[in-house]
């Protein structure tokens, strides 16, 4: 992984005004319990090495604790370091509401997994879109709308975005 | 056209401009000047263009094999499809679906506004909440979108706080961005999780996997697309695209291309039905993983239901049709009416039919509705270009706007199906020169047929000025032919440039063999009315050294072609075409003032003459400073032109001037002769040709006028000399201004006094 990329991914965020935080699988639960605001909810990592076991984060959640978590986290298989995307899937443990609903989405990625640009993003879409992977939610920065007037971040979905990068 | 209709019209007009105007300016032209940062800074841009052009013209060819292979996707994801034939079909089995819902939340969608679905399904007992914070204002007001991307835009944040307060009387008066905000989410977060049904539309539809693309900055396309267990998606079948990896370039360029952002926050592409587990609030304590998902299953959840609505309406017909077809390429960015300098100032609301707004919107109301709903604004697009390069699958715009105008005038396609195959008519027509059909307004025909009149005019000079300048003339002009009578008509000369330069004795640089022979393009204005440009242009081209001819050649077909007069525009082509085919095999330039004319030469001939003949005529036309440019590069001794010594110089290029990229020939020759310029980034000065002269668009010509003159008398404009590039342009900018403008070229002339 070249260290330009995560570079440019870091000042892609930065410009989005959304937080980096690097960490090894070591460190990984502590790092994680200091971004967190709870109540917490989360679905399985689905990243070898870590968990979601030792931090204050419900797996699993109901819909009252969806909608009463302030913060939710998810894997995301893949990262775009020019744009500051994250690739977030619709799976059956619930990646998309929780990455949705609560106000600060947290996303969990390794390092390997963040790609340059549209080019390497879609040409490993096509494959694994080939291989039966049906969906993909690029999320780049916090939900807005200017409708009212002047830009607002979160609305009808996080209003924060952190991503924790996992050295490989 | 009646006078009073033309007065209902102005009247309408004024109103948008004094209730709107001001709200839809401050957006659009934010729009517009994001979107060339954004581009600018991406180099991949262009090429992405070709490639997105590329993928459309292939998948609207495909279109039937596609809607076979999504079908087939869809149906094997667990999801249904339905191809709707027209807005009712797509009604009534949406109905069906939400037989048994009480309430639907959706996400923003055009296609859904074209067909009225929210009425059909409120009259069904259905409960629509708009959920997309703009969409939501309008439902609350009862207004429909004044843009394609930003639907208020035309409301003000003031406005929204009145309604809103009104509407909801809250405890604490709304009244700032971030609180009108908050409550919508809230508000309409509630009734998100409530719903029964959830209904977006989808920007891509990828046949291969069966997926939608959905491209927003609110998170309401997600929530309506998983949060509900019902979703319908409702796309017009020129969405579909083959699959994921065609997904690419239009996910990179539409961000741009709309508003100016790299990619949108949310680009979300699913193949429903999603497997996410669904979610039930009214069961708030079950974890997700026990409400019955089958988890890992490649057909989604099997407690979901998905229906994929293909929406005809039209659309078959359209590409039948080889002039609406690149319609169907339309991504619905919105920037050919960010670009548009009529749009910046009146909207939507005026520069709109039935559901689409902007430049495209010619091709989708004539499409999709019907050709009367065009008709309502067809005239508002001057032709001026602006949107060409703007468009990032390069529709030709004003084309379709020209072609739909020339239907209106001849009365093709009113109320009838496609199949009278109305594209071909223009072609046979062209025969036959002159003949446009009855139903064109005398006016049409008057500005259609200016160069016969500038003959006319110039004969008879000065008595037609004083005739034409008198007050009883102009009410007469006013009254029968809508011609605005606080604009001054063009005064025509009585010597034309091609009896001075005769009357000089031609060229007074012979022709060599081995150096550029030029023929400068007598064009209509420079022949007749601002025969002094013409002057100056042949002193600066003798001055560099070249031999001049100005031949008498027929008009380009602009004046035709900006009236929708496209057989009379198209017989002008084939007469130019033969005037300078003698010429162009002679190895001659074609050097041209007027940057309309050049467009006709270097753009539109391609729609009139056979590819080879355009690209002929294309290769061999320059604008005149482009040309004195080229001859600079090539060695020609400057020093032969007026130096500026510093003179300040306020330059507004020619719109159609700007799109073929010769603005900046016209700077770098004058800075290189030491001139001070200031140049605008106003699209367009509002004149356009025969559009400011007419009465119902005299107001909204001023009103565009305006940012120009804003600009050229600032502090650091004000003193500064006038020049500008088009016609129409010194025309508006001498109405505007105290001082006068001249051609750019007049200013280099050798023989300038002063």
């Amino acid at each position: 992984m070249a260290t330009e990329t995560v570079a440019t991914f870091e000042s892609s965020l930065d410009e989005l005004g959304v937080g980096m935080t690097h960490t090894d699988r070591e460190r990984f639960d502590d790092v994680l319990a200091t971004i967190l605001d709870e109540p917490a909810v989360g679905v399985p990592l689905r990243i070898d090495g870590v968990s979601l076991d030792g931090v204050p984060v419900t797996v699993d959640p109901s819909p009252a604790e969806l909608r009463a978590a302030r913060t939710g986290v998810t894997p995301v298989g893949m990262a775009i370091a020019s744009y500051g995307t994250v690739a977030i899937e619709s799976s059956a443990a619930g990646d998309e509401p929780v990455s949705l609903f609560p106000e600060r989405h947290v996303a969990v990625v390794r390092e390997e997994d963040i790609v340059w640009g549209m080019d390497e993003a879609f040409a490993r879409l096509g494959e694994e879109f080939d291989a039966g992977r049906d969906s993909v939610v690029f999320a780049t920065g916090a939900s807005a709308t200017a409708d009212m007037g002047a830009m607002i971040e979160g609305v009808h979905g996080p209003a924060e975005v952190h991503v924790v990068v996992l050295d490989s | 056209m009646s006078a009073d209709t033309r007065r209902e019209k102005a009247a309408r007009i004024r109103h948008l401009l004094d209730t709107e105007g001001e709200n839809v300016h401050a957006d659009a032209t934010h729009f517009n000047q994001a979107r060339y940062d954004a581009t600018e800074e991406f180099g991949a841009y262009e090429d992405l263009r070709t490639e997105a052009r590329d993928i459309k013209e292939d998948a609207i060819e495909r279109l039937p094999e596609l809607i076979d292979q999504v079908t087939e996707a869809v149906e094997a994801n667990g999801g249904e499809v339905y191809l709707a034939d027209d807005a009712a079909d797509a009604n009534r089995y949406i109905e069906s679906v939400t037989d048994d819902a009480d309430s639907l939340v959706k996400s923003k969608s055009m296609t859904t506004e074209e067909i009225d679905v929210n009425d059909a399904l409120e009259a069904a007992g259905v409960d629509v909440h708009e959920t997309d914070l703009g969409e939501w204002v309008l439902q609350v007001a009862d207004e429909t979108p004044s843009h394609i991307v930003g639907p208020s835009i035309h409301k003000s944040r003031e406005e929204i706080a009145e309604l809103f307060n009104e509407r909801f009387d809250p405890d604490e008066p709304f009244e700032t961005a971030e609180e009108l905000t908050a409550f919508a989410r809230d508000w309409l977060g509630e009734r998100i999780q409530a719903a029964d049904v959830g209904m977006t539309g989808a920007n891509f539809v990828l046949a291969e996997s069966g997926s939608i693309a959905l491209v927003t900055n609110e998170g309401n396309a997600r929530k309506c697309a998983v949060a509900p267990d019902t979703h319908i998606a409702v796309a017009g079948v020129e969405k579909l695209i083959p699959s994921i990896r065609e997904l690419q370039p239009f996910v990179e360029l539409i961000a741009r291309a709309a508003t100016g952002q790299s990619i949108t926050q949310y680009v979300t592409t699913l193949s429903p039905p999603v497997e996410t587990p669904t979610l039930d609030f009214d069961d708030p304590d079950t974890p997700l993983s026990e409400v019955g998902s089958e988890s890992g299953d490649s057909t989604g959840n099997s407690d979901r239901e998905f229906h994929l609505v293909l929406l005809d309406n039209g659309r078959s017909a359209m590409r039948e049709d080889d002039q609406l077809r690149e319609t169907l390429y339309c991504i619905r960015c919105g920037a050919c009416a960010n670009s548009c300098a009529n749009f910046q100032h009146v909207g939507g609301h005026a520069f709109g039919g039935e559901t689409y707004t902007g430049g495209i919107a010619t091709g989708w109301e004539a499409g999709v509705h019907s050709q009367e709903s065009a008709a309502e604004f067809n005239d508002l697009c001057t032709g001026c270009s602006r949107c060409v390069n703007a468009c990032p699958v390069k529709i030709d715009i004003p084309w379709i706007n020209e072609v739909v105008r020339d239907r209106i005038n001849r009365g093709v396609g009113d109320g009838s199906g496609a199949s009278d195959a109305p594209e071909l008519d223009f072609l046979v027509e062209g025969l036959t020169p002159d003949e446009e059909p009855g139903g064109l307004t005398p006016r049409k025909r008057l500005f259609g047929n200016f160069p016969t009149l500038a003959k006319l005019g110039s004969a008879t000079a000065p008595v037609s000025n004083w005739l034409a300048g008198t007050g009883p003339s102009r009410a007469v002009l006013e009254r029968f032919l809508g011609i605005d009578r606080r604009r001054d008509l063009p005064e025509f000369e009585r010597e034309t440039l091609i009896e001075w330069f005769d009357a000089r004795g031609g060229s007074r640089v012979a022709a060599a063999d081995d150096d550029r022979e030029v023929v400068l393009y007598p064009d209509v204005y420079t022949n007749h009315v601002d025969v002094e440009r013409g002057k100056a242009a042949v002193r600066v081209l003798e001055a560099l050294g070249v031999a001049v001819r100005i031949p008498e050649i027929a008009s380009s077909g602009r004046a035709p072609l900006s009236q929708g007069m496209l057989a009379t525009a198209e017989r002008h082509a084939h007469d130019a075409y033969a005037d300078l085919a003698e010429h162009i095999d002679a190895g001659r330039d074609l050097v041209v003032i007027e940057p309309s004319d050049l467009a006709m030469f270097a753009r539109e001939y391609e729609k009139f003459l056979p590819e080879q003949s355009a690209e002929r005529v294309a290769e061999s036309s320059y604008e005149v400073l482009e040309y004195v440019y080229g001859l600079l590069e090539n060695g020609a001794d400057s020093r032969a032109l007026r130096l500026g010594d510093s003179e300040r110089v306020a330059y507004h290029s020619h719109c159609q001037q700007r799109t073929l990229g010769l603005e900046a020939h016209t700077v770098a020759v004058l800075e290189g002769r030491g001139y001070d310029v200031l140049t605008t980034e106003t699209e367009c000065c509002g004149m356009a040709g025969s559009f400011g002269y007419k009465q119902e668009y005299y107001e909204l010509s001023m009103d565009v006028g305006s940012d120009l003159e804003a600009h050229f008398t600032t502090d650091d404009a004000r003193d500064r000399t006038v020049v500008a590039s088009g016609t129409s342009c010194c025309e508006q900018l001498d109405a505007l201004l105290e001082r006068p403008s001249r051609h750019p070229v007049q200013l280099l002339d050798p023989a300038r006094e002063e």
